[in-house]
């Protein structure tokens, strides 16, 4: 256990000397972490509510201020501080959009796993269903789908229809690129050598596949997390959030009925349009990086192979 | 012939079946013993169904790949008539397997030592430390210093890396050994010390040993008994010394000229200096066999019957003698076999 731990920190270490050098990298992972510091630390960010109307000297709403000392970046048509909402906004866009993203990757990878180590008639369905999944507009079918299950009444938040939704409806690409990975490793010998050992499918895919594909699935899950949040924007932009708790999406969406646009109030519209840019950006500059640095073909190895042989030597010396 | 067989394998034939609805037949009525403390060379071709054998023994044909009729006895019970899960807990315990290229069948991304541990764990329920103390002796055993088990495959030379894949098969002390070309992708130097070192073991540890080639030269030097096979069927099967030097069949003994021979260029004056001769044309693909005998549309001495009948294996050895020397062809007329 200890071994392990010290070896797991050493592969970090060496993980980060690499990650540090790459620019793209290093500023996917700063917009991101400033996101998720933004909306872990929302009430100390604020200097309102979300909700709170701000009123001028005579106690009426400053409805469509400007960004001014009373708000940083303005007000809205209710007079409520655009800041605060963004910030707080934070916090729902980045859940819906990590919650579905993994739940997305999840189930992309369970499909594409099995799909690609059982092959033959598990294979033909799954990717079949796959297919399916892939022709039918998604838009579309995601609006049907939240409308039609809020309707139900089934007593899940609003939000939760959303996470959901995305999550079951994006892994189609996913499951496709985990089965052809899994499709190449399962032909390799050593699966062959597994089984002549009398392990079994469960063991092989957890001791061989997994750690070999589990490179991809990191990256990938950035990379979804992005898709995520964008169309929980998409969504909401539409009218499909939750108004009791605005998102980004939500805020656009308001902005729009509310005419912010006609009314000039930039303030309004741009910040979460651009906080849509930041996060989204940031997933897909890391997601990328992470994909080159831990696709095995591209690791250095024989670095790290190296400094373990010298661990060794210096062991057995002692 | 009073020993009771570890294996034995009685007409074996497997299919697989082909994308465009056809079967191809790797093997056909395959029968042969391999008697306990021995090793059994299986010889031929690519593509006669060395390895096909090996797989269908272990019961790990790939999906398209189905026994179709035969029997499988080790140590008495037919291995065709387990389940799944009895032929898990069979494998590797009672028969391992070197595989083709040790190369591949180590996993680039795990340590050689878990690898090897893999096995153990797999089967006994020894605690992980008395596993690790196995490891090491494994590796010392096959000749890698036990510090190297926290090294990766990339790590290895390609013989510290096939003597690796020994120590792995070794790891649940098996009955059987098979060993599929087990020498190839080596350097010469390193084929005489990967055998060297599978006959070590066999003496030390009285294992039995399969062992695929289509070295001819490993097969004399190392095997008891030797099965010839051509295009899915045994051609030949007898002792390896009379397989070698009174090789019975057309094929065989084609087989003999193809390939150098330093022994019999210096034991025997006549074939010093002798040209090798190759057999023309290729292996029958097995979706579209020749009626008749297989090997007759390369055969020299291909008569009409046969390309009509394909010859049944007959007893080639000297009357009275206990060891069988089996040979299927029309030219050769021996006695006939029941039992096998």
């Amino acid at each position: 256990m200890n071994e392990s731990w010290v070896l797991f920190k050493r592969n970090l270490r060496n993980f980060w000397r690499i990650f540090s050098h790459n620019k793209l990298g290093m500023l996917g992972a700063f917009l991101v972490f400033t996101a998720i510091f933004v909306a872990v630390f929302a009430p100390l960010l604020t200097p309102y509510a979300p909700t709170d109307i701000i009123r001028d000297a005579n106690g009426r709403g400053m409805t469509f201020a400007p960004p001014s000392v009373h708000g940083p970046l303005g007000t809205d048509d209710a007079g409520r501080d655009i800041w605060s909402q963004l910030v707080y906004g934070a916090r729902i866009s980045l859940t819906v959009g990590f919650l579905a993203g993994f739940m997305a990757m999840f189930v992309g990878s369970l499909f594409g796993i099995m799909a690609g180590y059982f092959s033959g008639r598990v294979d033909n369905v799954l990717m079949r269903i796959t297919d399916v999944l892939l022709v039918i507009p998604d838009l579309p079918l995601m609006l049907i789908l939240v409308a039609t299950l809020r309707q139900m009444d089934l007593r899940i938040s609003p939000l939760s229809v959303l996470i959901v939704v995305i999550g079951l409806l994006y892994w189609t690409s996913t499951a496709r690129l985990i089965r052809s990975q899994v499709l190449t490793i399962k032909e390799r010998q050593f699966v062959d050598r597994a089984r002549a050992f009398g392990a079994g499918h469960r063991y092989i895919i957890r001791k061989h596949i997994l750690p070999q594909i589990m490179p991809l699935i990191v990256a990938n899950t950035v990379l979804i997390l992005s898709t995520a949040i964008l169309i929980e924007s998409g969504l909401a932009f539409l009218g499909l959030g939750d108004p009791t708790k605005p998102s980004w999406g939500t805020m656009l969406n308001f902005a729009f009925d509310r005419n912010a646009v006609t009314n000039g109030a930039w303030w309004f519209y741009l910040p979460p349009g651009l906080a849509i840019v930041w996060v989204t950006l940031g997933c897909v500059l890391l997601g990328n990086v992470l994909e080159e640095l831990l696709n095995p073909r591209l690791t250095e190895h024989h670095l790290e192979g190296d400094q373990n042989m010298i661990a060794i030597k210096r062991k057995g010396t002692q | 012939m009073t020993i009771q067989p570890l294996l034995s394998v009685r007409h074996l034939t497997t299919e697989f079946q082909l994308p465009n609805h056809q079967v191809a037949r790797a093997l056909e009525n395959v029968s042969f013993d391999v008697r306990p403390g021995q090793t059994l060379g299986l010889v031929g071709e690519s593509g006669c169904g060395k390895t096909t054998t090996l797989m269908s023994v272990m019961r790990l044909l790939p999906a398209s790949g189905r026994i179709t009729e035969g029997n499988i006895y080790f140590k008495g019970t037919d291995l065709l008539t387990l389940n799944e899960r009895e032929m898990r807990a069979f494998r590797w315990k009672e028969i391992a397997i070197i595989f083709q290229g040790s190369m591949n069948a180590l996993n680039p991304v795990i340590k050689v030592g878990d690898q090897i541990s893999e096995a153990i764990l797999l089967h006994n329920q020894m605690e992980r430390e008395a596993a690790e103390q196995r490891v090491g002796e494994l590796l010392e055993l096959v000749g890698i210093q036990r510090l190297r088990r926290n090294q990766y495959p990339f790590q290895y030379s390609g013989g510290m890396r096939q003597r690796a894949m020994i120590a792995m098969a070794l790891a649940c002390s098996p009955a059987l050994l098979f060993a599929d070309e087990p020498t190839t992708a080596l350097d010469v130097m390193i084929q005489a010390q990967v055998l060297e070192l599978l006959k070590q073991i066999q003496r030390n540890l009285g294992l039995t040993i399969v062992l695929v080639t289509h070295d001819l030269g490993v097969i004399a030097e190392m095997c008891d008994e030797v099965v010839v096979m051509y295009g899915g069927k045994v051609t030949e099967y007898g002792p390896a010394d009379l397989i070698y030097n009174q090789p019975q069949h057309p094929y065989t003994q084609r087989l003999l000229k193809a390939f150098p021979d330093l022994n019999r260029a210096t034991e025997a004056s006549d074939s010093a200096g002798q040209d090798l001769v190759t057999i023309p044309g290729s292996p029958p693909r097995l979706n579209a066999l020749p009626p008749g005998c297989r090997f007759n549309p390369r055969c020299q001495e291909s008569m009409e019957i046969c390309t009509q009948v394909a010859p049944d294996l007959v007893d080639m050895a000297a009357p009275g003698s206990e060891a069988r020397h089996l040979a299927a062809c029309h030219l050769l007329k021996g006695m006939e076999i029941e039992d096998l």
